[in-house]
């Protein structure tokens, strides 16, 4: 049976084992077994959760010096999904930083049983992604690019070859397929048991049977949990807790939001084939079938995700306790017609089990990682997505770093449980979305995908206004947004024809819109951004956040600052822009989905202080974007006020009435290096003066227009945004924002240091703009982000953005330059010279592209007016 | 060729049924069963076709099409008024079995195409399929008040799918504004709709007023009289298609207000019970009818419509629903049903009408104590009446209820159209002691139970093509959504991967049907018409019988009318208990 998968894994802790589990499945040895270890009654680290996930995290505590760990699992370790988990280790992922994770895996467990003597079934059988279609195969290809920069040996194949490969598949409808030959097979539970003895040797303590109940939380900080046996005190509390860690995380006396839902997820075990397959054959995926097929003894194992998933334990954890999860035959039928497709040969292979085995999946589709933005200390490692083995080594070392060092050692924000609010945590919405989010884990992933599920949970109250007039929407962080709008009369393509990698069918339409901000003026609805408004009774406010930012915000009252929200190794945690409203308060503007990391960095950083308040006000203000040369007269019509440069120079910000609305924020910038205006509108106006500006600018041409307008505008401008090009891990040196650095504003402020040394030493990548040279935008693939880029045939980095330039009828991608060793591959600094010095060519699914790299933007771009040190560098969407 | 033979051969009467004979060899071709047909004026002539059929299948196939389809072409132009006007009752018989495999037969169906007039798509996608079976459908919720539903029935699906061009089944639902109850009823007609139609507009009236109240009718009387608004007797549940023909409403309102003038003069102060009130709703709108045809119309149009009514024939099922009190009467072969879910889950069907025809042994028994003995063998032939009509009781069907004079007279008497028609010319034979034929329904009481979940209405369209138990199954697994297919587990057996994934797409196929209907009715036609050997869907075969071009569509199917109505066992359970 399939718990022979389990049968030489006899976990074996140090303890002596605590009989007498009222829950325990087989009483009948656990009556023979002696008394549980006593639980300590404090500890630095409580993990909860013993699957392969909390192991991981227990053991890279170890690694870097915290020996003062308990592990709490309420079973036994590796008992839940776990246990029942298809041990497929596999580098092939679409996300950068989970394709870092799933490296490590592999190395990590390849080693695993060398270093502690737990055999861990690791076997190299490297792994075969099908193409069914041309689309498919570009997803691959771009992928390999991916993998082969990153030094993991991958290799578009022909559907011959996949062949030769594996001796049972059916190739006539292949176009295709990627070869990533190191990936790999382990039993998922020797992984997790291996990795826990290795803890446990490291001095992890491991406690079975025993389950939190409660997290005890003091203003604001983990001081212990109560679990069923006693109370732990403890510093630092991980939940690990996989499908459940939704409740866990609800079980404290804070309530920490957890965004994930279980669905449901099947796989056949088959007996041995007659002439079993060998253990070295490798592992198929076939995403346009919808499933994977490893060997298993002989036989295969294969499940898959289905269009139609099965969402369970919505209302929390009930009866249907997982060994009673039923095997549903009829819901697997889609998958085992793709698998007899696939190989028509195992007609005659006998059954042997349907394993139905929940797995937790994300708003996003990415796992969950971090510390709550609520409660210091709370730490949260769950949502795998059904890749829990593939990822469980990397993430449980970055968050271990994490909570040791205090950041980890790379970029993980696209993981980061604070991309998440309060929002994503409602039942509903969960269950809805993982519905759609398990089926993409095999759909095809194309440039500016949006969710279906969970829509218009956020809205501006020009909403329907901005539909009825033909806007198509995207959502972030749960707020409607505009990406284009379709002129009446025109109809674009239904959502699933829409996809492509090549060019959209919006591009005249965004083109026009592009257009019209260039030449006339434009009205893009911005409500979405992030607001605070930061005062105080005395001088605290300024003092405050002249530490925080890194920008001089002692100006003048009236003025607005970008400026960057740096951590202490001078990287962005945050970019805004800072209006001084007066001499002791301040209106911060930053991205969308700075909401809960933004509030969280600063209030944990802000002197408890109660003269000293800052308030979320995004919910107050309309935000709208009036881009273009003709805004200035739009407004000054609306406004009976002298509007010109003179009196209304950039980087202002002025309180003035629009139509009959008074107390209006008017800040000259638009985000986009364009002239034009940002209104911030108490909500209750924001009808009347969207109708005023309407009214008024139909005769200055005024249109309508959405994000992809203002993406192509930024990214022609050479304007970095939060979240897609910087991030933690890049300083103002490296982007070019030197300017926005006041290093000598009289008094300290965090990440100086840091740049102060860059500014010595130079910087080890550099932010730079390439322009497409020889790319066809009608017939050649778009450019994303992630391509790689080569500089004299050499990998130097990757893009962070891109988008199709209609003033220079180019594509424009940025992206990091980095200078490694032609020998060492040591990082090394890299000058302006270097930069200037090279051809570039930039990787599109394996093709490559001719690309001239510039440090700074077309001037002729500009409009003249402007001065050039008042050029805003900044905005902040992100795709 | 061998077919011209043939109907040299069998003298000229055959010429009617060669063109049926050419359906027949396209029946072959598209491997559906073909409904036997039977020309009821000539039936005495007819052999049983089956024996035609071995000495066709014989020949070669590219010459019988074309010959075929010359005849077909031919006959149905030469004798299409026949087709039209005769009154056609067929019986299901034995299913022929396809000699051809699918893909050649259909191959030789475009082949034998190619040769008539009007080219045809002959597989209809699932999407024009659906478009078809939905056309007529229509469901009605009774509102809830303060959140709960308080009425006995929850509601009703209803749908029909025509046979005939135009069809012949009408369908009624309305609710009593004076009285408590919901009238429900299915309409068969035969030798033309207009029986049915009528039927269909009129009957609920003279319902509703047999079970009024003396004191309401004399009050509506009294607002009659003296031109004041009338209280508002009927809420019609009607779908676009169910029409009400304005020109002979007045007729139509006097004569049903003579009814209720009598009704108030024989006042005899008790209670209406309503088995009685339907009855005699039945018998008096039957009268009313004949006397109208009797009586003729000054305005010409009248005229002609009261005689087609009259001359045209329709069977009647209806049901009362008033709390608990389920009543159905019942005139000819038209069926009500129960659907009764059974303690353990599954569906069981009980009966709540006889089909008054031949194979009801005491309807025959009644017709022939109604006859002299002289006539026993001439009163049921062939399982018809007299030789030629199905139903033993219907509507209309004067041919059956008059005196040979009186037909006579008022045909000559009349229009020309009727005077034209060999059908109202033509005399049954053996019409010695009219009438033959009476419209009084059969009614049957029944006190509703929790486990009485639904009740199906239908003409016989939908019960010569599947059983009741079928029916009940299908709609009771539909209402509830679920499917007592037992989960599948493989537990210790050797299953390959093979077998299961035959095993899945099976059940599959069972399933996926459901889910394309919001309408019980609709479902339950789907499975009339598309329903294979193993009682699935198979959308090839439901695509098949949708696309048949109207003339041959008669051929293999009847007109379908179904009202499926959603009993409430909430309320049913509270009512049961509170009479305990």
């Amino acid at each position: 049976m399939f718990l022979r998968l389990l049968s030489d894994v006899r976990w074996r802790p140090a303890a002596p084992r605590w009989s007498g589990a009222a829950r325990c499945p087989r009483s009948t040895s656990a009556a023979a077994e002696p008394p549980p270890a006593p639980l300590p009654g404090q500890a630095r680290v409580v993990v909860c959760g013993g699957g392969v996930v909390g192991a991981s995290v227990a053991y890279h505590l170890a690694r870097l010096g915290w020996r003062d760990v308990v592990l709490l699992e309420q079973g036994r370790l590796a008992a839940g999904t776990t246990r029942f988990c298809a041990g497929i280790v596999s580098t092939a992922r679409h996300v950068s930083i989970e394709l870092k994770m799933a490296d490590y895996s592999n190395k990590l467990y390849q080693q695993l049983e060398q270093e502690t003597g737990v055999q861990t079934g690791y076997m190299k059988t490297g792994s075969i992604s099908l193409a069914q279609t041309q689309d498919r195969l570009i997803s691959l290809k771009r992928i390999a690019s991916s993998l082969n920069v990153m030094g993991i040996p991958c290799e578009i194949i022909t559907p011959k070859q996949v062949a030769q490969l594996h001796p049972l598949i059916n190739i006539h409808d292949l176009v295709g397929a990627m070869y990533v030959p190191e990936d790999a097979l382990v039993s998922s539970a020797n992984v997790s048991l291996a990795l826990a003895t290795a803890a446990s040797r490291n001095g992890v303590q491991i406690h079975e049977r025993t389950s939190v109940s409660h997290v005890l939380i003091q203003k604001g900080r983990v001081t212990g949990v109560e679990t069923d046996r006693g109370k732990i005190q403890c510093q630092y509390f991980v939940n690990c807790a996989g499908q459940w860690a939704y409740e866990l995380g609800h079980s404290g006396d804070e309530p920490v939001s957890i965004p994930l839902h279980a669905c449901e997820h099947f796989y056949l075990l088959t007996h041995p084939l007659k002439e079993p397959l060998a253990s070295s054959v490798p592992t198929i995926v076939d995403p346009d079938g919808r499933i994977y097929i490893r060997n298993w003894q002989g036989g295969i194992l294969s499940g898959g995700f289905e269009k139609n998933p099965k969402p369970l334990f919505t209302e929390g954890r009930n009866q249907l306790e997982i060994q009673n999860l039923q095997e549903d035959w009829d819901h697997f039928e889609p998958l085992l017609s793709a698998l007899l497709r696939r190989m028509p040969d195992l007609e005659a292979l006998q059954i042997m089990q349907l394993v139905n085995c929940p797995e937790s999946f994300t708003p996003d589709m990415r796992c969950i990682m971090g510390e709550s933005p609520t409660v210091r200390g709370y730490f949260v490692l769950a949502g795998m997505n059904s890749a829990g083995i593939s990822y469980g080594g990397g993430a449980g070392k970055y968050l271990a770093e994490w909570m040791v060092n205090g950041y980890p050692s790379e970029n993980v924000w696209p993981l980061d449980l604070k991309r998440f609010g309060t929002l994503q945590s409602s039942r509903t919405f969960l269950r809805h979305r993982v519905m759609e989010v398990m089926p993409l884990m095999c759909d095809l992933k194309v440039p500016r995908w949006d969710f279906q599920t969970g829509r218009q949970l956020r809205t501006s109250p020009l909403y329907d206004r901005l539909d009825a007039q033909g806007a198509r929407w995207m959502e972030k962080h749960g707020f409607e947004r505009v990406k284009y709008f379709v002129p009446p009369g025109k109809d674009l393509l239904d959502l699933d024809q829409s996809k492509t990698f090549y060019k959209p069918d919006w591009f005249d339409i965004v083109g026009s819109e592009v257009k019209c901000c260039k030449e006339a003026v434009c009205v893009i609805d911005m409500s979405s951004f992030t607001k605070f408004e930061i005062s105080s009774t005395g001088d605290q406010a300024l003092e405050s956040l002249q530490y925080l930012f890194s920008n001089d915000l002692d100006v003048p009252v009236g003025h607005v600052v970008h400026t960057g929200m740096l951590n202490e190794k001078g990287g962005y945690e945050n970019d805004c822009s800072i209006a001084r409203l007066s001499k002791r308060s301040f209106f911060m503007i930053s991205p969308t989905d700075q909401q809960v990391h933004c509030w969280a960095w600063l209030k944990n950083r802000l002197p408890n202080d109660s003269n000293l308040t800052m308030e979320d006000v995004t919910w107050k203000y309309t935000a709208l974007n009036l881009i273009g040369p003709r805004a200035v007269d739009v407004l000054s019509e609306l406004s009976y006020a002298p509007i010109t440069p003179e009196h209304f120079p950039s980087l202002f910000c002025k309180e003035m009435s629009v139509g009959y609305a008074n107390g209006i924020r008017v800040m000259s910038i638009t985000h986009t290096g364009e002239p034009g205006f940002m209104l911030y509108i108490p909500i209750e106006y924001a009808l009347h003066v969207y109708n005023e500006v309407m009214n008024m600018g139909q005769k200055y041409g005024i249109r309508n227009a959405g994000y992809y307008a203002l993406r192509s505008l930024r990214i022609e401008k050479f304007f970095a945004f939060w979240g897609q090009d910087l991030d933690a891990f890049t300083t103002p040196m490296e982007c070019g924002r030197e300017f926005q650095v006041k290093l000598d504003k009289g008094m300290q402020f965090v990440g100086q240091e840091a740049l102060l040394e860059q500014k010595q030493n130079g910087v080890y990548k550099r932010f730079t703009m390439f322009i497409l040279e020889d790319h066809d935008t009608d017939m050649d693939l778009w450019p994303w982000w992630g391509e790689p880029i080569f500089r004299n045939g050499r990998y130097v980095g990757k893009t962070t953005s891109s988008a199709y330039s209609y003033t220079l009828e180019r594509h424009v991608c940025l992206g990091f330059v980095h200078h490694f060793d032609e020998k060492t591959g040591e990082e090394l600094v890299v000058t302006t010279d270097f930069i200037n010095q090279g051809e570039y060519e930039i990787d599109i699914a394996g093709q490559r592209f001719q690309a001239k790299a510039k440090l700074y933007p077309f001037s002729s771009l500009f409009t003249h007016r402007r001065r050039k040190d008042e050029v805003e560098l900044s905005g902040y969407q992100r795709e | 060729m061998e077919l011209h033979c043939l109907s040299g051969l069998l003298s000229l009467p055959y010429c009617y049924l060669s063109g049926c004979k050419s359906y027949r060899i396209y029946a072959e071709l598209l491997a559906i069963p073909v409904r036997s047909s039977r020309l009821p004026l000539l039936s005495d002539a007819m052999p049983a076709p089956t024996h035609l059929f071995p000495l066709i299948r014989n020949c070669e196939i590219s010459r019988i099409c074309s010959t075929v389809c010359y005849c077909h072409h031919k006959h149905l132009c030469c004798f299409s008024s026949h087709f039209a006007h005769g009154h056609f009752r067929y019986a299901p018989q034995k299913r022929f079995a396809a000699l051809y495999r699918p893909k050649e037969n259909f191959n030789h169906f475009i082949h034998a195409r190619d040769y008539a007039s009007t080219p045809q798509r002959f597989y209809l996608t699932p999407p024009q399929v659906n478009s078809i079976l939905k056309a007529n459908e229509y469901s009605f919720k009774v509102p809830e008040f303060d959140g709960k539903n308080v009425s006995s029935v929850l509601g009703f699906d209803s749908n029909q799918l025509p046979a005939n061009a135009p069809i012949e089944d009408r369908r009624s639902a309305a609710t009593c504004l004076q009285t408590r109850g919901m009238l429900l009823g299915v309409f068969d007609g035969h030798a033309g709709c207009a029986c049915a139609q009528a039927v269909s507009e009129r009957l609920f009236y003279y319902i509703a007023v047999s079970l009024l109240p003396h004191e309401t009718l004399l009050e509506i009387e009294n607002a009659v009289e003296s031109g004041r608004a009338l209280l508002p007797i009927l809420q019609w549940h009607k779908h676009p298609n169910d029409y009400f023909s304005k020109e002979a409403s007045k007729l139509y309102f006097n004569s049903l207000r003579t009814y209720w003038q009598e009704l108030i003069d024989l006042n005899s102060g008790e209670t209406t019970d309503v088995k009685e009130a339907l009855i005699n709703a039945f018998k008096r709108l039957d009268n009313d009818i004949s006397l109208e045809a009797q009586v003729g119309d000054p305005n010409s149009f009248l005229n002609y419509l009261v005689l087609r009514v009259a001359f045209s024939g329709a069977t009647a099922c209806v049901a009362h629903v008033d709390g608990v009190d389920l009543h159905v009467a019942n005139t000819g072969d038209s069926r009500a049903m129960l659907g009764v879910q059974e303690e353990d889950g599954s569906w069981s069907a009980v009966n709540l009408s006889y089909d008054h025809n031949a194979q009801n042994e005491r309807e025959v028994e009644r017709v022939k104590t109604e006859h002299p003995k002289s006539e026993e063998k001439s009163l049921v032939k062939q399982d018809r009446l007299l030789g030629l009509l199905m139903p033993f009781r219907a509507f209309g069907d004067v041919k059956f209820k008059w005196s040979i004079e009186l037909q006579k007279r008022v045909v000559e008497s009349g229009p020309d159209q009727l005077n034209d028609n060999e059908y109202t010319k033509f005399i049954p034979p053996n019409y010695h002691t009219p009438p033959y034929l009476t419209a009084e329904p059969e009614v049957i009481h029944h006190k509703l139970r929790p486990q009485d979940k639904f009740l199906v209405l239908a003409t016989d369209g939908l019960w010569e093509t599947m059983h009741r138990q079928d029916v009940a199954r299908i709609v009771g697994e539909y209402l509830t959504g679920v499917h007592h297919q037992q989960p599948i587990a493989v537990g210790g057996y050797k299953v390959t991967l093979g077998q299961m994934h035959g095993l899945l797409t099976e059940r599959r196929a069972r399933i996926s049907s459901v889910f394309e209907d919001q309408n019980a009715a609709t479902h339950l036609i789907r499975h009339a018409v598309g329903n294979n050997e193993f009682g699935t869907v198979d959308h090839e075969r439901l695509s098949k019988m949708l696309s048949l071009p109207e003339e041959l569509a008669r051929m293999y199917r009847d007109d379908i009318t179904i009202i499926v109505v959603q009993f409430n066992s909430h309320v049913i359970g509270a009512c049961q208990n509170e009479e305990l």
